[in-house]
């Protein structure tokens, strides 16, 4: 089972802890909002991933498990 | 896959004796108004009546219209020709009692498709949703219409009002309580969840997935949400079975479909065609060009763009428009006159498109404020080359950062037009607008305000109460 980082794009509000918390998966674009590597995660990143998922001010930062990768 | 079986007297045996030839959808379609019932039932014969609700033995011979639909390979007509038994087969296994959407928002400004079947024939609508809706065991069919669009409800109305006072239809629709709601006009008020969300009491914006509409949709209820053609295929699937379907079309794309023709052609409006034919032949059924052709914009707003010298012999299927990276997508064949000016249409659509964001995603709401002010900057001659390149970085960026596919329909068709007047956005970029730029604009971009939040909008309950 992997994990992967996920961002609900409508509750982020460009705050931009989860780039600051886990630079190696997420930047920031112009406009501050995240973009993020979704392959999967290695296993001692699960765990930063998740402190940068509890960190956003939003909740807007998401760790999942592999769901079906079909559903959009 | 044999034909349905006829549950009941009721649609056993009625339906006219069918060859493989058009129209389908659009037979006996009348000049003004709605057909009425009884020429309903005259032109198609009565629909197989299901049964549904609870008894297992019921639900497995409703079921067995999905495995009909599905053999007719039948897609949804919204845009993104998804396979619908797929979507009902996810609606019929989820856990609750389901709910049936019936898509007829049409926020597409260049379809016209939707609300000319249910202005004109609502009873295939109607017989498509309830059919639908007795397929995946729904108890409710809500029909979502465009506000703006008075003539689609009140055919609705006194389509369901025939059907109440005639005995045999009652007894089919009894299974579902039947409610119309109006949605708001903007460009993405049609999309499934935004659907949802507005059905539900909020604002017609999307929401992010998961949950799935077919797991948790309306009232966290497993919903189905169909394109308003797409129900009244199914309409015609379960009168005449899936071998039946398949007599026109082709082998991925099989069936009929309503495409809306506009443009520089003598009588511009929605027509059916067989997945397939040629774009000249439909150019012909409307009456022929009244102008050279600089291009047409094939899908919709977020289809693509094929310029004049690639149109000869295009096919009207999908697996044939791939190849111009395009699809049939809503059924939308716009041509665009070689009066216009390429830059200068996609200048405005980008600028509208953009306007057109429910404004909840930041990457869609800075995004494509950037792409259209770079194209704009193309058609003004400013800055060429860095503003291209800008397009092409800005494209890259926004893709797939939405909750919804509106950031990644418009990148589509903004990139398609860059590539099929590669000329015209070099030309505009080094020496600024041409004669064309001011001259008359061709795009329909009606003004589409988004609803205050939380949307209004008026609501109707039509049919009988459970």
């Amino acid at each position: 089972m992997s994990h992967r980082v996920r961002v609900n794009p409508i509750a982020c509000e460009a705050h931009g802890m989860c780039a600051e918390l886990l630079p190696e998966r997420i930047t920031l674009d112009e406009w501050g909002y995240p973009v993020i590597d979704d392959t999967p995660l290695a296993g001692a990143e699960v765990e930063h991933a998740i402190r940068a998922a509890r960190a956003c001010p939003t909740f807007a930062l998401l760790v999942e498990r592999d769901r079906d990768p079909a559903r959009r | 896959m044999s034909a349905l079986p006829a549950t009941t007297p009721f649609g056993d045996g009625t339906s006219k004796p069918q060859t493989p030839s058009l129209p389908r959808l659009l037979a006996g379609i009348p000049a003004e108004g709605a057909m009425t019932l009884e020429e309903h039932l005259a032109e198609h014969g009565a629909p197989p009546l299901q049964l549904g609700q609870g008894r297992r033995s019921d639900r497995d011979r409703a079921e067995r219209l999905i495995d009909e639909i599905d053999a007719a390979g039948l897609l949804g007509r919204g845009g993104a020709a998804f396979p619908t038994a797929t979507k009902m087969r996810a609606v019929a296994r989820s856990r609750g009692r389901a709910i049936v959407l019936a898509n007829a928002a049409e926020g597409e400004p260049a379809s016209l498709k939707d609300r000319t079947l249910l202005e004109a024939l609502p009873h295939l609508v109607l017989d498509g949703g309830m059919l639908a809706a007795q397929a995946v065991g729904a108890d409710e069919l809500v029909i979502c219409v465009c506000e703006s669009f008075g003539a689609g409800s009140q055919s609705l109305g006194e389509a369901l009002q025939e059907r109440a006072e005639t005995a045999d239809y009652a007894e089919f629709d009894r299974l579902a309580r039947v409610r119309l709601t109006t949605v708001p006009g903007h460009y993405v008020a049609g999309q499934e969840t935004a659907l949802i969300n507005h059905a539900g009491g909020g604002p017609a914006k999307p929401l992010f997935t998961p949950p799935m509409p077919f797991e948790q949709g309306l009232r966290r209820r497993p919903t189905l949400v169909n394109n308003a053609e797409t129900l009244a295929h199914i309409a015609l699937i379960a009168r005449h079975g899936a071998a039946w379907f398949r007599q026109l079309g082709t082998p991925t794309q099989p069936g009929s479909a309503l495409v809306t023709l506009s443009g520089p052609v003598a009588h511009p409006g929605v027509y059916e065609i067989e997945h397939g034919a040629s774009l000249s032949s439909l150019i012909e059924a409307g009456g022929g060009t009244t102008a050279g052709l600089r291009g047409a914009l094939i899908g919709g707003y977020s289809g693509a763009w094929i310029g004049a010298e690639r149109l000869r012999g295009i096919a009207l299927s999908n697996e044939y428009l791939a190849a111009h990276g395009a699809a049939l997508g809503a059924g939308v064949v716009l041509l665009l006159s070689d009066e216009a000016c390429p830059v200068a249409e996609t200048a405005r659509l980008a600028r509208w498109l953009s306007g057109q964001s429910t404004r909840q995603c930041g990457p869609c709401v800075h995004g494509l404020d950037a792409l259209a002010t770079a194209i704009e900057q193309i058609a003004g001659g400013d800055g060429g080359g860095r503003a291209a390149q800008r397009v092409e970085r800005l494209a890259s960026l926004v893709l797939g950062r939405g909750a919804c596919r509106h950031p990644d329909g418009t990148v589509n068709v903004l990139l398609s037009a860059v590539e099929a007047f590669p000329a015209e956005f070099a030309d505009h970029g080094r020496r600024g607008p041409c004669d064309r730029c001011a001259g008359a604009q061709e795009l329909p971009l009606p003004r589409r305000p988004l609803p205050p939040d939380p949307a209004r909008r008026a609501r109707v309950r039509l049919g009988a109460q459970r």
